[in-house]
């Protein structure tokens, strides 16, 4: 419920680097299913009894608000996220931006009604990181990159700022459409802790040795290869690489147009004032042609509105999916490397002698581990799908209504000429048979 | 249908009259002045052909010719429906012709030809001479050229004009027999006239300004569409690129497929549609083009003026020259500072037998002068005159055809509005079907 602004607590780097003495032994049980206790305390439970994945989620009362749905009805929307009025802070070390993070909800589990936090965008990508770790076959909306490289575009550019903003802005609202996502409590916290809260919160969680465990161990399992991996997750996988393709193409074609639009615009724009020109050394041609001038001066406005439209609207949907491809292609090497450790498991039980008691335990838990992943990610999968498709279908039809719009307004501007000559012959007594 | 080759003088009228009353009629028709030639025939340039010849020096060229028709304006109403008769003219003759034209009628705003390389191009369109559209634009302005000058009333009586359209063989004999060449004023005379006249007729100065500014900013526009085009073009041919992508990604989709195919098909419709848009365009520039021509002609007769009126003031101070050194010689006083009362100062004056007889040459110079101012004196009356008739007959006509051009600019940019907002409403009922 903290509304204050908070501008004078340093924060910490990327990486929080206290390792607290309770994780110290959780490095060496990487591989235990305890520690996805650790990140997302709502629904682990239901996640490490390693039953079928519907099934546990009706177990836990939170989770039985947030039923896994295929289709989000904005009716049963209850929680309203909204990013909004970046603001620059300057301090001994660094400036940076903050964007205010308003939440208005009914759910239970929160204290209150509404919230309002501000935060900047490494927090956003704490969150992001925290999300990913805990359902690491969960698809995970992107986030806006850090820095675009192409151009020069500085980071407190206004332009970049707005977009970016917008780009958080959808990144919390889908967080908060997930079923899963939506009732982690590493996603209240974000929404409604306080500065100092969050930070501290923040170095609770796994340490940077957990996390390089973690990335050493996808590095050994990328090494080692997936042997049997299940047809579906190939298809899955064949999809991401052509949908990547294709969405990238997509993204590139639209910059192109816009960039196009850019260079005709600089010519269009000499057209009204050429006219204008002209009109001057006329007489009776003076009225008509000023009246051109003014139309061509109108439709280069209305193409400006256009382009900005453009590059408001669609580009960053098609960029988002290009990332949501690598997203894509990211949770299934995630799958493939679990399916990895299982197959190792699965190899050293049928070699090894001793200790077999234990590593059958093991194995049934790495099992368990796939099971439970694969059916995550399927299951994620159609729902990703689902959005996706809401999502492109939405950007086009409004791509496509803007043109038409763009194309009615120049068509008016045109006929009111066409108007204005008209009455003009009638009034001089000529006729046209135009 | 090509009359070529016939020794006859293709006759117009009826053709059932002998030919001693075909005579008689045409001289009639060219005998009339003021009539105008359209009224008795129709004409057109019907056709183009590639031919190939020796040149002057003996060279293989290849050149286009343009078929001329010409058929009586009743002929339709007879019931009969004649062949027309027909002869192929290079664009040189045409050239000529209007060189012609120029000398003889100075004091005429003479149409122009269409011009004779292509210029004020965008990417698309070829600056090749023989390239099919460039040859058919330049069909429609010979055409246009003819018709111009049939239906003014002064050009279309000539009988060069009249032999140009129906004799094939030995026009340009004709032409050159008139002598016109001899009186074509040099370049170096016209020039010298602009610089040191002293009292042209302000109108004419004025008009002269008028013309050109209106090259002036006719170029200009010109220029600024030429290169509108080309952006525009691009913008269309990039959204084929939509479609191309939409289908390629409509492959690997199961409920979007149908969707994105047919929407993509649109996209190739829209990027097609800039090859019309852009043809009418080509239309606009060619009405304007006629009109930057037509600023030449105009100056060219203020220039004529100014060398009227220049030859007027060069009389006129020759006479008052002689008259002074008349006085001069009368008197024995000397006003003036001359070689002749120079010499006579240092080596003595002249007897008085000499001074007679230099007062008597004097005089019938004087005489002469006199005639010579009187002549050009109604040279320059009856220039201004008919030349201001005809400027007042441009100027409505101009005012008259860039309306009509304008007009149908704005008719062309609806147009393409229209076809712009039925492609995208197509498209966005394909998107919504995704």
């Amino acid at each position: 419920m903290s509304r204050s602004v908070v501008d004078n607590t340093v924060s910490s780097g990327n990486s929080s680097v206290a390792i607290p003495t309770d994780i110290s032994g959780q490095i060496l049980d990487l591989d235990e299913d305890d520690d996805l206790e650790v990140f997302s305390k709502d629904t682990s439970t239901t996640l490490t009894d390693g039953s079928s994945f519907n099934a546990s989620m009706q177990t836990s009362p939170a989770s039985m608000i947030n039923q896994y749905k295929l289709e989000e009805d904005a009716d049963t929307k209850d929680i309203f996220v909204t990013v909004d009025n970046p603001e620059s802070h300057v301090t001994a070390i660094e400036t940076y931006i903050t964007y205010r993070v308003e939440t208005k909800t009914t759910r239970s589990e929160f204290d209150s009604c509404e919230f309002e936090v501000r935060r900047r965008y490494q927090d956003f990508l704490w969150l992001k990181g925290r999300l990913e770790e805990a359902h690491p076959t969960l698809i995970v909306h992107p986030l806006p990159e850090k820095f675009v490289m192409k151009g020069m575009v500085e980071r407190f550019n206004e332009d970049f700022i707005e977009t970016r903003r917008r780009a958080l802005h959808k990144f919390l609202n889908k967080i908060a459409e997930h079923p899963i996502f939506s009732s982690s409590e590493d996603f209240k916290i974000f929404l409604t802790a306080g500065t100092g809260e969050l930070t501290s919160h923040k170095k609770q969680g796994p340490g940077f040795l957990s996390r390089m465990g973690e990335t050493v161990k996808a590095v050994a399992a990328a090494v080692r290869g997936v042997r049997n991996r299940p047809q579906e997750f190939t298809d899955m996988q064949e999809y991401a690489e052509a949908f990547s393709q294709k969405i990238s193409s997509l993204d590139k074609i639209t910059q192109r147009i816009i960039r196009e639009q850019k260079e005709y615009l600089e010519e269009l724009k000499e057209c009204g004032p050429t006219y204008t020109l002209w009109s001057q050394s006329e007489e009776e041609l003076a009225e008509p042609l000023k009246n051109v001038a003014g139309c061509e001066d109108r439709c280069y406005k209305e193409t400006e509105e256009q382009v900005k439209h453009l590059n408001d609207h669609l580009i960053p949907v098609l960029h988002e999916y290009v990332l949501c491809a690598d997203t894509l292609k990211a949770v299934l090497r995630r799958r493939d490397n679990i399916q990895v450790v299982f197959e190792g498991k699965a190899e050293a039980l049928a070699t090894k002698a001793a200790d077999r008691d234990a590593m059958r335990d093991e194995l049934d838990k790495a099992e368990n581990r796939l099971e439970w992943a694969n059916n995550a990610l399927k299951s994620d999968w159609i729902r990703w799908q689902k959005v996706m498709r809401s999502d492109l279908r939405s950007a086009f039809i409004d791509t496509a209504e803007r043109n038409v719009s763009y194309y009615e307004k120049c068509l008016a501007v045109w006929e009111s000429f066409m108007q204005s000559q008209r009455t003009d012959a009638e009034g001089n007594g000529k006729v046209d048979s135009s | 249908m090509a009359d070529s080759g016939s020794e006859d003088i293709a006759v117009i009228g009826n053709t059932d009259l002998t030919p001693s009353e075909s005579e008689n009629n045409l001289k009639n028709t060219m005998v009339e002045k003021g009539t105008n030639l359209l009224k008795m025939m129709e004409i057109s340039v019907a056709e183009a052909e590639k031919r190939t010849g020796k040149n002057a020096v003996n060279m293989q060229e290849t050149y286009t010719v343009y078929l001329i028709e010409t058929r009586p304006v009743d002929a339709a109403s007879e019931g009969t429906n004649p062949v027309p008769d027909s002869l192929w003219r290079r664009y040189s003759e045409f050239e000529l012709l209007r060189n012609y034209l120029l000398v003889t009628y100075p004091f005429l705003v003479v149409p122009p030809l269409p011009e004779k390389r292509a210029e004020f191009v965008w990417h698309k369109l070829s600056a090749d001479n023989m390239d099919p559209d460039f040859v058919e634009r330049r069909r429609v302005g010979l055409e246009n050229f003819l018709l111009r000058v049939a239906s003014h009333p002064d050009l279309s009586s000539d009988n060069i004009f009249y032999s140009f359209l129906t004799e094939e063989n030995g026009w340009k004999e004709t032409v050159f027999e008139t002598g016109f060449q001899a009186k074509a004023d040099s370049r170096l005379k016209a020039l010298n006239a602009t610089f040191r006249v002293k009292n042209p007729d302000k109108r004419f100065a004025e008009m002269k300004h008028y013309g050109d500014e209106l090259q002036s900013v006719i170029s200009q526009l010109l220029r600024v569409r030429a290169r509108a085009a080309d952006r525009l073009y691009g913008v269309y041919k990039v959204h084929g690129n939509y479609g191309r992508v939409f289908s390629e990604w409509s492959a690997i989709e199961k409920e979007m497929g149908d969707g994105l195919q047919s929407a993509g098909h649109h996209m190739d419709a829209y990027a097609a549609s800039v090859d019309d848009i852009l043809e009418e365009e080509e239309h606009y520039a060619d009405q304007l083009k006629e009109y930057l021509f037509y600023a030449d002609a105009l100056r060219a007769v203020c220039r004529k003026h100014e060398l009227t009126q220049y030859e007027l003031e060069m009389a006129t101070m020759d006479l008052t020259s002689k008259k002074q050194q008349r006085e001069e010689l009368a008197t024995g006083m000397i006003r003036t500072f001359s070689l002749k009362g120079m010499t006579s100062k240092l080596f003595g004056q002249e007897t008085p037998e000499q001074r007679e007889a230099k007062l008597k040459m004097l005089e019938t110079q004087i005489e002469e002068g006199k005639e010579m101012v009187k002549e050009r004196n109604a040279e320059c009356e009856e220039f201004v005159k008919s030349a201001w008739v005809d400027i007042e007959r441009f100027k409505e006509q101009k005012d008259h055809d860039l309306r009509e051009a304008l007009i149908s600019y704005a008719i062309m940019q609806i147009s393409m509005c229209k076809k712009g907002i039925q492609v995208w409403n197509n498209a966005k009922e394909c998107f919504s079907k995704m």
